[in-house]
Parts: structure tokens; sequence; C-alpha cells
């Protein structure tokens, strides 16, 4: 039995992987002899020296293309893009070559890499460095998106997503990233596509992503313990494949949903799913699906204003009471 | 030095270079036929005028070497064996092309003879290539990437990323950008700050200044020799920049008047690579029976790859829905 922090599992979870295959090798700025900006890579460069554990100029485009170009020749590369909000500055290399190539080249080439990156908010880093933006890679065909909510889901993620022959966006949280797990074994995989029931009940289906699957949890203890309704939490887990099952399975039980998003409001990932729930379930529905999210703003820095934007479990509570009394 | 027949490159190799540029020559002249006739859509960017890089390039590379291109890539494409029917069944959305239609005119990819894309967006691909070249290194085996650009790219930021990296890896790669003058309808002098765009820059970078004549077959060889040799012993990129032109406008839609007339007509007249190349095989008192020989040969096959093209169903809707994962389908949800 080990207690290890889901940044901990980072470094562990990339380790095993390459361990395992030495096809695997991991790129990204201050990841070596640093250790990683949040300290989730410490350890690899000892183990597995300069040649597969690569520190790279501040030239995010240049990471990517090596890591794609290197995959493309069977490789399993990891790179690391240190603040998802960087995403943007090389988005050229990740949504229009790593997304498209295998398509547009008939399946003569494959992709099989993983990028990994900080995401989302709760560390006052202001409207640059704090985005939550799974949903800018889940609208792009032949991207899967990842965003592990715990230590135990980081490791089991990673193992599958390095296993993955298509390119894997990985968003560890920045705020999850000192939470604790005890675990008895490291060596985990979890399929991609299958999300996780973190709390069970039948009044009401919350929908979560990393931070959010968690404030939804203890949302729905508090709910339970003081408030007696009986939520069932889905940690989707990855956004690309959507286990889309256990959602309609959750709605036919409880006939109400919410989907708790950290990113703004327009095009989050629940809108699809509010979507795909009236197609697929509209006759079990007892009411219209809520979208719980950051309202349509740049996220701000300081303490009471970031606190009051993010979804928080509060906020959680409350929308959850006003659905299931029918407010 | 001067060129004699029986130099360093030989009578057998520039036979080769010869038909090679014929061949890069007559498959794009067919393309702008085959527009003209409708029977190609979309978009096309030729590279007529500008045969003698590819070609050299296609000549000194090995089998299992890594080229990239840009959406001016027919020709780099056959330069490394790929079919025509193969290039110009893909023009055509047949199913005879490269990638069934799923790829046209800018994206020609022939994974088995190491041709790893043709890049659309400008300044991607050269990061790219560095992927592939670090993988040799990685591999700890020979291949050598090929990354040909236009000098256009020269400007954007995923250029000076891409070689920053190369040089600091010390990667075993050759960057090519063929300087044709225009960026698409701007002179690209109007917009550089250096005179050379590509190799004014190579110092910053540590590579040396390589400007070289694109349109003489037997020093682009030569230069392309040279560089590949370096690469492949393990001596790290190089940046060569081509001089070269091109006869046709940027794209389908540019009939290319920004161009002085004088300035094109000395191009097309006096400097075309292929024209010359064949007068200097001539001046090496090579049979110009061999050479119509070569010539009829190539018109044979770019006509019996056209008929093969034509003749070559349409994909079946179906194609739509593959090949997005490497499961083959589509599907993002259970």
């Amino acid at each position: 039995m080990a207690q290890l922090t889901y940044r901990e599992s980072v470094s562990l979870a990339i380790a095993q992987a390459m361990r395992k295959d030495p096809k695997v090798f991991f790129i990204g700025e201050d990841v070596g002899a640093a250790g990683g900006v949040f300290k989730a890579t410490v350890g690899l460069l000892d183990e597995f020296g300069k040649e597969r554990v690569m520190d790279a100029p501040i030239s995010e485009q240049a990471i990517l293309g090596a890591a794609m170009g290197a995959a493309m020749t069977g490789l399993r590369p990891i790179a690391e893009i240190m603040f998802s909000d960087f995403l943007a500055v090389c988005w050229d290399i990740i949504a229009n070559q790593i997304a498209k190539t295998r398509y547009m080249s008939d399946g003569q080439i494959n992709i099989p890499l993983v990028i990994r990156t900080a995401n989302g908010g709760g560390s006052k880093f202001g409207a640059q460095h704090s985005q939550s933006l799974e949903n800018w890679s889940m609208m792009i065909p032949g991207l899967k998106v990842v965003a592990p909510s715990c230590a135990s889901d980081v490791l089991g993620l990673m193992d599958a997503s390095v296993k993955d022959p298509d390119p894997v966006i990985f968003y560890e949280h920045k705020s999850l990233y000192a939470s604790k797990e005890q675990l008895e074994n490291t060596n985990l995989s979890i399929p991609l596509g299958q999300a996780n029931i973190l709390h069970e009940g039948a009044d009401i289906t919350i929908i979560g992503l990393a931070l959010m699957a968690q404030r939804s949890k203890k949302a729905a203890q508090i709910l339970k313990e003081k408030h007696n309704i009986n939520a069932k939490v889905i940690d989707l887990r990855t956004l690309v494949p959507l286990d889309l099952q256990t959602i309609n399975r959750s709605i036919i039980e409880t006939g109400l949903v919410i989907t708790v998003e950290e990113n703004p409001r327009l095009c989050g990932w629940g809108a699809e799913i509010s979507s795909l729930i009236t197609e697929h379930c509209f006759s079990n529905l007892k009411g219209p699906v809520t979208r719980v999210t950051t309202p349509h703003v740049p996220l701000p820095s300081a303490d009471i204003l970031e606190d009051n934007t993010i979804p928080s479990v509060d906020l959680i509570i409350n929308e959850v009471i006003k659905k299931v009394k029918g407010e | 030095m001067e060129d004699k027949l029986n130099d360093d490159i030989g009578e057998a190799k520039r036979l080769q270079l010869w038909e090679m540029m014929l061949k890069l020559r007559l498959v794009e002249k067919k393309a702008y036929d085959l527009f003209l006739q409708n029977l190609i859509k979309g978009t096309s960017h030729l590279a007529l005028g500008q045969e003698a890089i590819a070609g050299a390039f296609g000549i000194a590379l090995q089998e299992g070497d890594y080229t990239f291109c840009t959406y001016r890539g027919h020709a780099h494409t056959l330069a490394r064996g790929s079919s025509i029917e193969g290039v110009l069944g893909e023009l055509m959305g047949r199913q005879c092309g490269l990638m069934k239609g799923k790829g046209g005119s800018m994206h020609l990819t022939d994974v088995d003879k190491g041709v790893m894309g043709s890049y659309a967006i400008i300044g991607a691909h050269l990061t790219i290539a560095n992927g592939t070249a670090l993988a040799s290194k990685y591999n700890k085996t020979k291949e050598v990437s090929v990354c040909f650009f236009g000098d256009g790219t020269t400007n954007i930021g995923a250029f000076h990323e891409a070689l920053n990296m190369a040089k600091i890896w010390d990667l075993p790669i050759v960057f090519v950008c063929e300087n044709n003058l225009y960026m698409e309808y701007t002179a690209i002098s109007e917009v550089t700050a250096v005179e050379h765009p590509a190799a004014d820059r190579a110092s910053a970078y540590s590579l040396d200044k390589i400007i070289v004549d694109g349109n003489d077959a037997d020093e682009m060889y030569r230069t392309a020799q040279t560089a590949i040799k370096k690469a492949r012993d393990g001596h790290g990129p190089s940046l060569i920049e081509a001089k070269t032109y091109r006869h046709s406008g940027h794209s389908r839609a540019d009939p290319g008047k920004y161009r002085p007339d004088e300035e094109v007509k000395d191009w097309m007249e006096n400097k075309d690579p292929i024209k010359n190349y064949r007068q200097k095989l001539l001046e090496f008192n090579i049979d110009e029976k061999t050479i119509t020989g070569i010539e009829s040969k190539i018109q044979q096959q770019v006509e019996e790859a056209t008929n093969i093209s034509k003749n070559s169903p349409i994909p079946d809707i179906k194609e739509i829905y593959t090949d997005v994962w490497a499961d083959g389908g589509y599907k993002w949800h259970n």
C-alpha cells in the first residue's frame, strides 16, 4: 500500500511506460533537469538519461512537430506542453497535422503519441495560465481526449494512452497535483472510453471531468448527508472516446442530469453531451439538462474572483437541489 | 571545376537526372492539361521550372530516407519513385490515387517510398521532419530526412524553431529552401529583412551559408550529395537555399501577372533547367537518339498513367468514414 499524489503518479506513469517500452521517450520544456515546473516529472532524467528525457527549447511547435515525426516512424513519444493555454501556440501542429495526417494519408501513417499538459484553474494564475481546454481538442476529428481526476486514473489512463495507436491529449489538472490516494497497486491500465462512477445514487446524475468530477463527488457526499439527495456522479475520464452508454444508463435510472464543466459556457463539452442525451434519452428525462459551467468570461486572477468563477462544490449543491425540487 | 562527361557525376547518373527531371516536367504539364479538361478539381500548385531540385535529391537519396515537401509537391513525390498514376489519380480523386482521394493534390503521401507527406500550412513540416530525423538518431539508424519548402516559409516562426532544434540536437536532416523569388503573389524581397531569405539566416543557427543555382541539375546534385552525406555521417543538419523560378503562377487560380514579363521570359528561355540540361548533354556528345529515346519513353509512361487514372473508379463514399483512427473507423463514442 502506497500513498501517492496525483503529481507523483504522473512521473511514475511516465517511468512505467518507459520501462515497459524502449520506443517511449519524453520531451518538453524544463522537464528533465528541473523535473517540470509542477515537479511532475522529477526523477525521470536520472533514471532514463538525456537520450530519452529531452529538455527542449521554448519552441512548442518544434516540440510537437518532433514528437509527431518520431511517432510517424513508430516511436511512442510523450510530449509536454507546460500549460494547456500554450496549446494555442502549437495548435497548427495539433489540429491540422497530428489530427488529420492519418486520415489524409488514407491510413498510411499512424501517430501514436501523448501530449501531456497542465490544465485548469484554481491557482490564481489569471486568464492565460488557467484555462480548461478539453473542449478545444474534443471538436477536432482524430484526437483522443483524456482528463484524469485522481492518481490511480493518471496511472491507468497514461498506460492506455501511451499504448494507444492514436494521438492523445492528456489534460492533467493543476489543482489536483497535490491530491493523494492510497494505492495497493500502481501498475494500472484503464481503457480509454470507460467512465467511472464516483458516487452512487438514483435521484439525479451529475456528469463531471477532472477537478469538476472531484467537486461533484464532494457535492454528492454533502447532498446525501445533509439534504437526503442521492446523486450518481459520473467521472467521464475521457471525452473522446466517450462512454455514452454509462451516461445513458444513468439517465434512464434518474431522469435528471447536470453537467459540471470548468470551461466557459459556449461550446463546452457538456453542450455535446446534453445534445446526445436529448437524442438518446429524451423520453426518460424529467426535465431539461442543466449545464453548470464557468460563465462566459476569461478567468480572473484574484482569490475571490477566481473562486466565484469556476463552479464550486456549493454551486453544484445548489443546482442539484433546485433541479431535484423542480425549480 | 569544369563539368566533363566523365567527371564525378558521369554519363549514367546524368542520364538518370535528365530522365527524372523530364518525368517531373511532363507529369506536371499533364496535370495542367487535366485541369483544363476539368478532370482535376480543387487547387493545385505546379512546380514547372523547379524540377532540378526535387530531381537531384530524388537521385541522391537512398531507399528508406524520409522526405517532406509542401503543397507544391507533385514533383517531390514522383522523385522518390511514387507511381505517376498514384499522383495523377490522387489529383483526379480516383481510387488509384496514393490516398484514394482522401488527401488530394496538397497532401500527397507515399510512406513506402519515404514520402512522409506534403504539407499545406507553411512551416509545420520543418518541425515534423525533425521528428523523423530524431527517430533515426534515437534508433541509431542511418536514414536521412530531407525537408523541402519555399522562400515564404523563412518568415514563419516554425522555420526558426525547427532550425534551432535541428542544430542543438545535430539531427540528420537537410532543409532545402526553394527560393523561387515570390512567396505567393508578393516578391520575397519586399517582405524579408535579408537578401537571401534562408541562407542569410543560417548563421543564426550555426549553419553554413549555402546558396546554389537550383536550376543547374549538376550543381544541385552535388550539393544534395554533400548535405546528405554530412547528415548520414552524423555531422548534423544543413540548410540549402536553391535559387529557382516557377514557370506558372502560385496556384491554379493565379496567372502570375505580378511578375515582370522580361523576368519571366528570361527564366523560361535562358534558365530553364531541363532545356539547359538537354543542351549540356548534347555538348557532352551524348547521342541525340538516346535523349529522344528517353523523351518518348517518359511521354509514353505519362500517357499510360493518365489512361489508368481516367479509367480508375471513383472512391466508394464509404471511404469518408474510414481511417480517422488506427482501428480504421471514425467512431468516437460507444
